[in-house]
């Protein structure tokens, strides 16, 4: 096999696995309701995963996404309160504002030629600062518009639903594999992963792709703190801390390197899918605390970065073998 | 070849000059490439092959001159200008991408689309084809990283000649090849060939140049010395070509005589490191200079990183006055009472930010200790002896050595080495890259070190200046340690002759 699915196929065993753990004490997480509330809970943290795959697989990262969901509920719920507008053109003026905002990061980054980490660690206090100065409060959204969404939902043989915001993540899944793998943008992203300077030689725009790929992410932190303010009710300037950092985690667990180069979206649907199922696991047991589900995933995250060192040493390995045995 | 001469040249650059701060690295070369020819460039490092492909392929703006593509003037301005124009060029360290797979890099930038979406099939469909055509039948679905050198190498010719397909360049192609490769590589060069293409070849392997060349262009110090075609020379006359007499005068036509017959000082016995050195005897004198001849990649300077520890020896073993000793690093080297100033002084010598005194006093420093520091004062007054006794121009001795000029950078990488009070000193190329005054005072400083008992091991490709101050000359050869001039033999004739012979033993 080609040793490039085989993190993939090594996310994909353990989620059966760990599926099958859950199934066998509790029967009852083997059904299309918590399958569809696994992807009612996860919409916002899928759609971000996305974003950060793209950026991963270029070998940068972007922190400030949770800042930028953040920034986007307390942009809407304000905006709402404030004017009559229908949400439908607030929300095109939000991302409007949040793709400018990664676009304006991946600008920097090229230009300036500054790691990702640090501009992006910039972004992410820009952006939660830009929350505080809109509201400090919890701002509530009561609009029509916002609970004729909540209670659209498609219902699933035995009685799941899949919700509007669970099949938004869904499409966006699946457009961002199309990109990955049926555009020239998508083999460019994986190009400046492989490496710049020879990216650049071999005629790859360097420039617009770095620019773009920051861009996407912001656009797709933008649709996801759409997605938070539905599944809330709500904007906080205080929400969403630390959740960039769940979706590092989830692309890394599906089986994205975290040096670039390497990885694939479907992959990162797992990888959000397997973090879920530890959540769910731990509230149907209901007397373990929460925070193992952090224990967990960090176990996971450290156990993937050993299998990723692993296959790059083994593939070195067996590449010299087959070179001597000519 | 007659037929190939009559037709219109398909890539020309007349007068072509280029030049750096301080050198003129290319100075009015003329150079013709015909279409369906293989012209190979030659010169040793700093010749000029690279700033000529450099100025070819747009990485570099030329200061003066044409080039011509099929007689209209071009002017690329970077490596895919130069591909519009039809200029592909192939590197030694292969530059694709390892992570895509193989139908992915042959196509990056050009993916076949249907309806705005790549379509893999058709893509890995033509990529199949393509490399058919280079006798390639693999997964190309598969990374890049997956396949051996030798294989990425003909990927990346098969995409340069997709791109541009009129002008190949390929630099030092076989480099890290085995012979089995090489020879698939020249079958795909004549094929290429075949097709009309006019390729451009550098290498320093001199049967591949005899090998697969049509013409010959040699480079020496930025000039143009002659292009000739492959059959009318042979391999002395080459070498002569490549190496040269640049130092004509005053200079002694046999090596030095006057050696006191010792004891040697120290001795290696078939030292040596698989895959760069093949094992030797080497003796050195108290007060010997011993001379090492040889073109670019023949073992030189792996022999000199070898006998200094910078790379570990596999066979053999050193002893200092019948005693044995280990040399398996750089420390135990320095221990043992060795110098090294390597080849590269940009890259493995001087620190460019360091000052002058901060630069001498490092490798001392690193010999006695971290813990003890030297003093200030000694600093400063080693400093200056070393800027009086070197005769280095500099302002003073707190000028980073970044702003000195070559010669006195080198004298400052020599002094550093001084300053540790070797026994034993390794120059490897001390007179590259400066200009003819300075190079007069470091064979100066050879000579006054050797005769203050200092024993020397100087690596150089000026046959010239190992004449004027070599008491014995070993000259290398594919990784090979091939004679040993002694006293009257050391000629630069007898040398060349050396060095030019072929594996089979003929000197044509």
């Amino acid at each position: 096999m080609n040793s490039r699915f085989l993190p993939l196929a090594a996310t994909v065993a353990i989620f059966i696995l760990a599926y099958a753990v859950c199934y066998a004490q509790f029967p009852a997480m083997l059904s299309t309701r918590v399958i569809g509330n696994l992807f009612t809970d996860n919409a916002f943290l899928g759609i971000i995963a996305v974003g950060m795959t793209f950026v991963i697989i270029s070998g940068g990262i972007d922190l400030s996404v949770g800042s930028v969901i953040a920034f986007s509920g307390v942009f809407i719920s304000v905006v709402l309160r404030d004017t009559g507008l229908h949400p439908i053109p607030v929300f095109a003026m939000l991302l409007l504002i949040t793709t400018l905002f990664g676009a304006a990061m991946g600008a920097t980054i090229h230009f300036l030629e500054m790691p990702a980490f640090i501009v992006t660690l910039a972004g992410m206090f820009l952006a939660r600062g830009m929350a505080y100065v809109l509201s400090i409060d919890s701002v509530p959204i009561n609009h029509e518009f916002y609970s004729s969404i909540q209670s659209f939902y498609w219902l699933m043989p035995g009685k799941g639903r899949l919700t509007f915001i669970g099949g938004l993540m869904l499409v966006v899944f699946v457009a961002g594999m199309l990109v990955a793998h049926r555009t020239r943008f998508g083999t460019n992203v994986y190009a400046l992963g492989g490496g710049t300077h020879t990216a650049q030689l071999m005629g790859v725009p360097v420039a617009r792709t770095t620019i773009a790929i920051y861009a996407l992410s912001g656009f797709l932190a933008g649709l996801s703190g759409i997605v938070f303010s539905i599944y809330t009710s709500a904007g906080y300037s205080l929400a969403t801390v630390g959740v960039e950092l769940d979706a590092i985690a989830a692309v890394v667990i599906g089986g994205t390197l975290l040096t670039g180069g390497s990885g694939f979206i479907a992959g990162t649907l797992i990888g959000v899918l397997i973090m879920g199922l530890i959540q769910t696991y731990i509230i149907f047991d209901g007397t373990l605390s929460s925070w193992w589900t952090k224990i967990v995933v960090g176990m996971l995250l450290f156990a993937f970065i050993v299998l990723q060192k692993g296959l790059v040493w083994f593939t070195g390995r067996n590449r010299t073998s087959a070179e001597a045995a000519r | 070849m007659s037929d190939v001469a009559n037709t219109l040249p398909l890539l020309r650059a007349v007068g072509v000059t280029k030049t750096f701060p301080g050198t003129v690295a290319l100075d009015q070369v003329d150079f013709t490439l015909q279409a369906g020819e293989v012209h190979a460039l030659l010169g040793e490092n700093g010749a000029g092959k690279s700033t000529l492909i450099k100025c070819l392929t747009g990485a570099y703006r030329r200061d003066g001159g044409e080039i011509l593509m099929e007689d209209r003037p071009i002017d690329p301005r970077g490596t895919l200008d130069a591909q519009i124009h039809g200029i592909g060029t192939v590197y030694q360290e292969v530059n694709l991408l390892p992570n895509l797979s193989v139908a992915e890099n042959l196509f990056l930038g050009h993916q076949p689309t249907r309806f705005g979406m790549i379509s893999g099939r058709e893509m890995n469909r033509q990529a199949r084809e393509t490399l058919s055509q280079y006798g390639l039948n693999i997964d190309v679905s598969r990374s890049l990283a997956d396949y051996s050198v030798a294989v990425q190498q003909v990927i990346a010719i098969a995409r340069a000649v997709n791109l541009s397909g009129k002008v190949l360049i390929l630099d030092e192609p076989t480099a890290s090849l085995d012979s089995g490769e090489v020879k698939m590589l020249f079958d795909i060069i004549r094929s290429l060939k075949d097709r009309g293409i006019g390729i451009i070849f550098i290498s320093h392997f001199l049967d591949q140049v005899f090998e697969i060349s049509d013409r010959i262009t040699v480079l020496r110090n930025g000039r143009l010395i002659g292009t000739e075609t492959a059959a009318s020379l042979d391999r002395v006359q080459l070498v002569n070509m490549m190496l040269g007499r640049e130092l004509e005068h005053e200079t002694r036509e046999t090596g030095k005589t006057d050696l006191a017959p010792g004891d040697p000082w120290l001795e290696f016995d078939d030292f040596g490191k698989k895959g760069r050195i093949a094992p030797f005897d080497l003796k050195i004198r108290r007060g010997e200079v011993v001379g090492m001849a040889g073109l670019l990649g023949s073992g030189r300077t792996e022999t000199a990183e070898t006998l200094f520890g910078a790379v570990a020896h596999d066979s053999g073993k050193a002893r200092k006055l019948g005693e044995a000793i280990q040399l398996r690093s750089p420390r135990d080297a320095v221990a043992a009472g060795f110098g090294f100033c390597p080849e590269d002084r940009k890259i493995d010598g001087v620190i460019a930010d360091l000052s002058v005194r901060e630069n001498i006093i490092l490798a001392l420093q690193a010999r006695i200790g971290w813990a003890r520091p030297v003093p200030r004062k000694k600093q400063a007054e080693m400093a200056e002896d070393f800027i009086r006794r070197l005769d280095i121009r500099t302002s003073d001795a707190e000028k980073p050595v970044g702003l000195l000029s070559g010669g006195n950078q080198q004298k400052v990488l020599l002094a550093r080495w001084l300053a540790t009070n070797p026994k034993f000193l390794i120059l490897d190329e001390p007179t590259r890259g400066i200009d003819v005054g300075a190079h007069a005072e470091i064979i100066r400083l050879i000579e006054d070190l050797c005769e203050e008992g200092m024993s020397l091991l100087v690596i150089s490709s000026e046959l010239d200046e190992l004449v004027a101050y070599s008491h014995r000359v070993i000259v290398v050869r594919d990784r090979h340690h091939v004679a040993e001039l002694v006293g009257a033999e050391i000629t630069t004739d007898n040398m060349v002759e050396a060095i030019a012979t072929s594996h089979n033993g003929s000197a044509a």
